[in-house]
């Protein structure tokens, strides 16, 4: 009970004409890193939006520590990077980063520690529209890091990075979940399956596997998480027809 | 309301402005320059035409530009995703319009001050009531635009959109609020629509200025435009959501 920091219960959302989550239930505990995966358009923002709070609902609950998530009090807890590089292209990576501290009321030293996570001390001082791909999503998810958020969602954060970078912000993701955080981080590409504790499985607005990636696999006879997906996607094709 | 995180989003503001030095520049030069350009139409005709016209277009002019800046940047906001993240952070919806207020209120501080110094210093602006009043009727005048521009921002997806509400929130209102036609001498009907226009009383303040020292009615006109500005503060404050579809 205490370790089930995040808690959803019949989460639906529509958007437009569609229903995007249909009654998805689910507990994400503390100290863990939770991966979602699934092709785009499965859901995966959407339900990500509704842990922050910025989503409409249409049905359900989304309570992160008892508190419904997005209220005030939440807010300052929550670290959150959209798909999108959601920062200022026209300021420089540490104007960005003192403006974001200032609205959280985080110190000016969480500032050069967000910068030297993401390794982009030496990008400090350039304009952010100047930034590659890379770096722009690495200062995107500096914003998330500051003020040590308890909860940590980030949606699609190491798209387009080096594979060493790669490696150093899934350690770090780690790293924060030591130390208590619930980190959950979205991804399309199958080969980062493997970097999480748990691994959610989405597709069509459902989770159709939620386990451990060795479990999965083992679960499904398969050598590795996209097959496992399929596998998954082709037995309830089945399960279906029949 | 929180003033920390007000003044954190002013100050970002002006720095992404002191960035955007074209910006910058066309928001503080622009008005000295068209008011120059009026001042040289009337200057070989006879009569004080520029005294006529001048009053209306300071009026005018910090409300348009101030209402086309703050429109497209709102907007920009909203679609690079930066609002979602504020509205995700502790961030009111007061402390983001009202931080945006501040920083533009402050810009057309210095666009008043530049453009009423070089109407009255160098053009000959004959001003009857006290210079400094003529100053302050145009810093809120460009509130009143800054907010109009937030507010409209709302209703916009794209910004060529944004661009387009200019001709329908702003040009109605120079046309009927007395520039071209005195106010008191326009058709009943469009007298009194021009009545409902927050323009029609911050051209009269700066015509009633220009034309006496009395200046209760300014007072009373500068109260009315800025009643409005706050008016369309709040509305575009309901018109930002937290939670979106």
């Amino acid at each position: 009970m205490m370790n089930n920091l995040v808690e959803i219960r019949g989460l639906t959302v529509d958007r437009g004409q569609r229903r995007v989550l249909d009654a998805l239930d689910l507990t994400i505990e503390q100290g863990s890193v939770t991966g979602l995966l699934g092709p785009s358009g499965c859901g995966k923002s959407t339900l990500m939006r509704s842990l922050v709070g910025v989503q409409q609902l249409a049905g359900g609950s989304v309570r992160i520590a008892g508190v419904e998530a997005g209220s005030k009090e939440l807010r300052p807890r929550i670290g959150y990077v959209t798909q999108a590089p959601s920062v200022y292209a026209d300021l420089t990576v540490r104007e960005n980063l003192t403006f974001f501290a200032r609205v959280l009321g985080a110190g000016a030293a969480s500032v050069d520690r967000a910068l030297d996570r993401v390794d982009l001390p030496d990008q400090s001082d350039q304009v952010v529209g100047q930034l590659s791909g890379g770096q722009l999503s690495r200062a995107s998810l500096a914003v998330a890091l500051l003020g040590d958020p308890e909860v940590l969602v980030l949606d699609e954060p190491t798209v387009g990075l080096d594979p060493v970078l790669r490696r150093d912000l899934w350690a770090l993701f780690h790293g924060l979940a030591d130390a208590g955080a619930a980190v959950f981080v979205s991804s399309h590409v199958m080969d980062e399956a493997d970097r999480c504790d748990r691994l959610l499985l989405m597709r069509e607005g459902r989770i159709i596997a939620d386990g451990s990636p060795a479990r999965i696999r083992e679960q499904t006879g398969t050598a590795d998480v996209e097959s496992a997906f399929l596998a998954l996607v082709d037995a309830a094709a089945q399960g279906g027809a029949a | 309301m929180n003033v920390r995180i007000l003044l954190a989003v002013s100050t970002r503001v002006l720095t992404q402005l002191r960035r955007d030095r074209r910006t910058a520049a066309m928001l503080l030069v622009l008005p000295c320059v068209l008011i120059t350009l009026l001042w040289w139409m009337f200057r070989d005709l006879p009569g004080d035409l520029f005294d006529r016209f001048g009053p209306g277009l300071l009026a005018i002019f910090p409300f348009i530009v101030m209402f086309l800046v703050t429109s497209v940047t709102t907007l920009r906001e909203r679609s690079s995703g930066t609002l979602e993240r504020l509205l995700a952070m502790p961030m009111g919806k007061l402390d983001f319009l009202g931080g945006y207020a501040l920083a533009f209120g402050v810009v057309a501080t210095v666009q008043a001050v530049l453009a009423v110094s070089l109407s009255v210093g160098l053009l000959g602006l004959d001003v009857a009531g006290p210079v400094w009043l003529l100053g302050l009727v145009a810093v809120a005048d460009a509130v009143l635009g800054t907010a109009l521009g937030l507010f409209v921002s709302a209703f916009a997806q794209t910004e060529f959109q944004a661009v387009q509400f200019m001709p329908l929130f702003v040009i109605p209102q120079i046309l009927l609020c007395g520039l071209f036609v005195p106010r008191d001498d326009l058709p009943t009907v469009l007298h009194a629509i021009s009545s409902l226009l927050p323009l029609s009383y911050a051209t009269d303040a700066m015509e009633a200025l220009v034309a006496s020292n009395a200046t209760a009615e300014v007072w009373r006109d500068i109260g009315i435009v800025v009643a409005f500005a706050v008016a369309a503060l709040a509305f575009g404050a309901a018109t930002l959501r937290r939670r979106t579809p």
